[in-house]
């Protein structure tokens, strides 16, 4: 059953090699001594979870950061790049997640950009049309060399991407979670052209969270989690399972003290929801759930499977194209947040300085944010703000947020200090129902718990919460019932206690609970 | 405590150096800087005369000041404060003309108020197009202006069209027009001042005091944070647009019922325009609004003093553009100053 073979390191040629690598964030240890190599010739996966320094690792190879410590080779040689030019030069080529495309120009011209032919002083348009159209057959990549980018769908300016790279005389080609964007054929057709270039003697390094596509498609598999390597597998000899166990690790999931609760009534309930994402595309596909008094529901996935267009069409923040939102029995579908706070129903947001904070306001006006209109904060059309400072003053002890300084600006505190700011607002704010998203994102251990025994406070006062997170300790060590996400719609839904972590993982990666269990529930 | 400080300075060091380096260019011309700045310093304040002409000149700044520089602490950038100006003094110069019937008590602010409404609701177009469709109200406001232009040309060549020589409106009734508070020579100091000063006490209040003050603000920093917390993006964006139109407008029909009576082509001049530059080096503060105003109207006033002893009125033009600049990217002094400070 185990994978692990012996290489035979010396005998191999690698296209790259990237020895001990440490990068430091203020706060965050990126990269922790990451040694990776990758043959020559190879397609080589790059898995783990959001934050797992996946991008960090690539960002250094391609000469956006610079490593604190450690070694990079490119075909044997030691290379320290200044930026990606240097990278360039060294044969090295990416395809961003975002594309880097000039809509307004066409195909030829955005391929040539940078590094364009000229016939005199004069772009040589021809030259480059004929160039781009080469290389296009050359490699199977379909383009249409005269279109708009604006005018192609997203599958053919990632082809785009790919040609610029080879254009530039890239062989080692870095795809930073190309499929995160393409539609399940244009992901077919992508691996069509990644075996292309690879039997063109390409080198590529695919960076996925998705087990299934990395199964597919790649030779080997470097596994990260944490800043680390935890993981290095060979693709025949290793299957989902194994995958997905080192990407969320073996660790025991941290047990609080969660005392019983029974479950009341239902308050809230999602029946049949569809959301479009920002490119119009469904990222919530008829998802239905409850949740009930002092019961807490968590939502696990990989990051960007629907839950944030899932949290925000739920809180009134994005329009829901189909299906009902139900609160309290009451249809609150397309009902504007601030009547949602009203009813009683409060938010943690997923990315707090987008949504729940406002940075160059003190502490005390975000303390009040979504309450500020009302009494005891408002006397007619004036902020009362003894008051507003006064309940400040309460919160920031009761919930423990440092600096206690109420007149410190909410983008000067730390983030767990922002985040524990936030939270006090919403549970101060009595709801009857609570919305939690990734609350402990980026926060140190302690502030983990504090959260965490927070949340579980509220359950005990029978507030209904729903829990949306991509740390499934937290989900395990929270939740009452589990409900994994996947492309938008459930896989399953599990208690803690009566799973594990690598099925609600296979869950994570796009397997039905009913596949895994094999039929029977 | 710390910060106010640095907030004054900002501005203050900008005039030092801007001054300065203006010196070498009257240097550069040959003439004596020190003496120059004299004749502006005399021109703009020497005598009671100049005084009110400062003052005169300042009143409508104040208000485009306040018009822009509460839009930009609502978030939005309001380029139309001319238009919105024109558009407020041509509407209520149609309708004062025929007010001779009511007393001033009621003449005055019904005048106020349909110049106030006017530019609010011209602003309000452009709030309402940036919240319906996202179109950019730089873009919109810009358009707006030259829209007014050419309904003001329109009106005053036509419609309103009265005497000969300069096209104008006919003059407003004698008690739609604000009452003098000072009068030397030829000079009159109407109570436009006044009213200036209050509008910026009530931009204060209202941004600092009250719950739609704290909801404009908080969709101008973070509009999704406001949306999250219940705040309406779309009725706080055309709010935020309509009270500075309505400042632009009361700018407008302040110059009207204080200073030419009438509408004409020049009335607004530009004094929307010069709201931003007014607004960015008061940093958007009332109170550092009517400083700056204030500045700008005294270099004004002085530069044809200064102009007599043979140095151009543009010296003063140099003064305000480097004074501009160096606000708009206080970094530089900022960095200047903190300097300073690690060395003391």
């Amino acid at each position: 059953m185990s994978s692990k073979v012996q290489e035979k390191v010396h005998e191999r040629e690698y296209a790259v090699e990237m020895i001990e690598i440490t990068k430091k964030f203020p706060g965050v240890l990126a990269n922790d001594r990451v040694t990776i190599r990758i043959e020559k010739g190879e397609i080589h996966a790059i898995v783990g979870e959001n934050g797992a320094g996946k991008s960090t690792l690539m960002n250094q190879l391609y000469g956006l950061y610079h490593p604190d410590s450690g070694e990079i080779r490119i075909f044997g040689e030691r290379k320290v790049f200044t930026g990606p030019r240097d990278a360039i030069k060294a044969g090295i080529g990416m395809v961003h997640q975002h594309f880097m495309l000039v809509n307004t120009l066409t195909v030829a011209e955005n391929v040539v950009l940078g590094s364009e032919p000229t016939k005199g002083t004069n772009f040589d348009l021809q030259r480059a049309r004929r160039e781009v159209k080469e290389l296009s057959e050359k490699y199977g990549l379909y383009v249409d060399v005269d279109a708009k980018i604006e005018d192609i769908p997203v599958g053919m300016q990632q082809r785009v991407e790919i040609i610029k790279t080879l254009y530039r005389g890239a062989n080692i080609i870095i795809l930073d979670e190309p499929t995160a964007v393409l539609t399940p054929q244009e992901v077919e057709e992508l691996f069509v052209i990644m075996r292309n270039l690879q039997s063109a003697g390409k080198t590529l390094l695919f960076i996925s969270h998705k087990l299934n596509e990395v199964m597919e498609i790649s030779d080997r598999i470097t596994v990260m989690r944490g800043g680390k390597v935890t993981g290095e597998l060979i693709t025949k000899q290793t299957n989902e399972r194994e995958i997905a166990r080192a990407m969320v690790g073996r660790d025991v999931v941290l047990k609080l003290d969660k005392a019983p609760h029974n479950p009341k009534e239902t308050v809230f309930e999602v029946k049949d929801l569809w959301v479009k994402d920002n490119r119009h595309l469904d990222a919530v596909r008829g998802v239905s759930f409850q949740v009930r008094r002092g019961e807490v529901v968590g939502i696990a996935g990989v990051a960007g499977n629907g839950q944030t267009e899932l949290i925000e069409a739920i809180t009134g923040l994005r329009k829901v194209e189909k299906g009902n939102i139900y609160f309290e029995g009451k249809d609150i579908t397309g009902v504007h947040p601030k009547v949602l706070r009203e009813m009683g129903m409060t938010h943690i947001a997923e990315d707090r300085l987008k949504h729940a904070l406002i940075k160059p306001f003190p502490a005390y006006y975000n303390a009040i944010l979504g309450r500020h209109y009302k009494r005891p904060f408002a006397k007619s059309a004036f902020l009362n703000h003894n008051e507003i400072k006064r309940f400040t003053m309460e919160l920031m002890e009761e919930f423990d947020v440092r600096p206690r300084i109420i007149e410190h600006l909410g983008g000067n505190f730390s983030g767990g200090n922002q985040q524990k700011l936030v939270v006090g607002r919403e549970i101060k704010a009595n709801p009857k129902f609570m919305v939690v998203a990734q609350p402990t994102r980026g926060l140190d251990v302690g502030a983990i718990e504090f959260i965490h025994r927070q949340i579980l406070r509220m359950r005990e006062n029978d507030v209904a919460i729903l829990l949306i997170s991509m740390e499934l300790e937290e989900i395990f060590s929270l939740s009452d019932r589990i409900l994994v996400m996947y492309e938008g719609q459930i896989m399953g839904e599990v208690k803690p206690d009566e799973t594990t972590v690598e099925e609600v993982g296979l869950m994570m990666a796009g397997k039905r609970l009913e596949e895994i269990r094999g039929g029977k529930k | 405590m710390k910060k106010l400080f640095e907030n004054i300075a900002v501005p203050i060091i900008s005039v030092i150096i801007a001054l300065l380096i203006s010196a070498l260019i009257i240097l550069a011309i040959g003439k004596n800087p020190i003496e120059a700045y004299g004749k502006l310093l005399h021109g703009a304040f020497g005598n009671k005369q100049a005084i009110i002409d400062t003052l005169i000149k300042t009143t409508p700044l104040i208000l485009t000041g306040l018009a822009v520089g509460f839009g930009f602490r609502a978030g939005v950038f309001n380029i139309g404060a001319e238009g919105q100006m024109a558009m407020g003094a041509l509407m209520a110069a149609s309708v004062a003309s025929n007010f001779g019937g009511l007393p001033p008590a009621v003449a005055i602010p019904l005048t106020m108020l349909i110049g106030m409404a006017t530019g609010a609701g011209w602003a309000a177009i452009a709030g309402f197009l940036k919240a319906k469709t996202g179109a950019h109200e730089v873009v919109t406001t810009i358009m707006l202006n030259w829209t007014t232009t050419y309904i003001a040309s329109f009106m005053v060549t036509g419609p309103l069209a009265t005497g000969s020589g300069t096209p104008k409106s006919p003059e407003i009734s004698l008690s739609a027009q604000l009452p003098v508070l000072m009068k030397v020579g030829a000079m009159e100091l109407s109570a436009g001042i006044i009213i200036s000063i209050v509008a910026a006490i009530f931009m204060y209040v209202f941004l600092n005091k009250t719950t739609t003050g704290y909801e404009i603000k908080a969709v101008g920093f973070n509009p999704y944070a406001a949306e999250y917390g219940g705040i309406s993006v779309a009725k706080n964006v055309v709010l935020a647009m309509a009270i500075s139109g309505a400042l632009a407008g009361l700018a407008g029909v302040t110059e009207l019922m204080g200073v030419h009576h009438r509408f004409l082509g020049e009335l607004s001049g530009g004094k929307g325009f010069d709201g931003i530059s007014i607004a960015l080096i008061g940093q958007n503060n009332p109170i550092g609004i009517i400083f700056a105003a204030l500045l700008i109207g005294a270099l004004r006033t002085g530069s044809n003093e200064m102009q007599f002893m043979g140095v151009s009125k543009y010296v003063v033009i140099i003064v305000q553009a480097i004074v501009i600049f160096l606000v708009a990217a206080d970094r530089i002094v900022r960095t200047i100053y903190a300097r300073k400070k690690v060395k003391a």
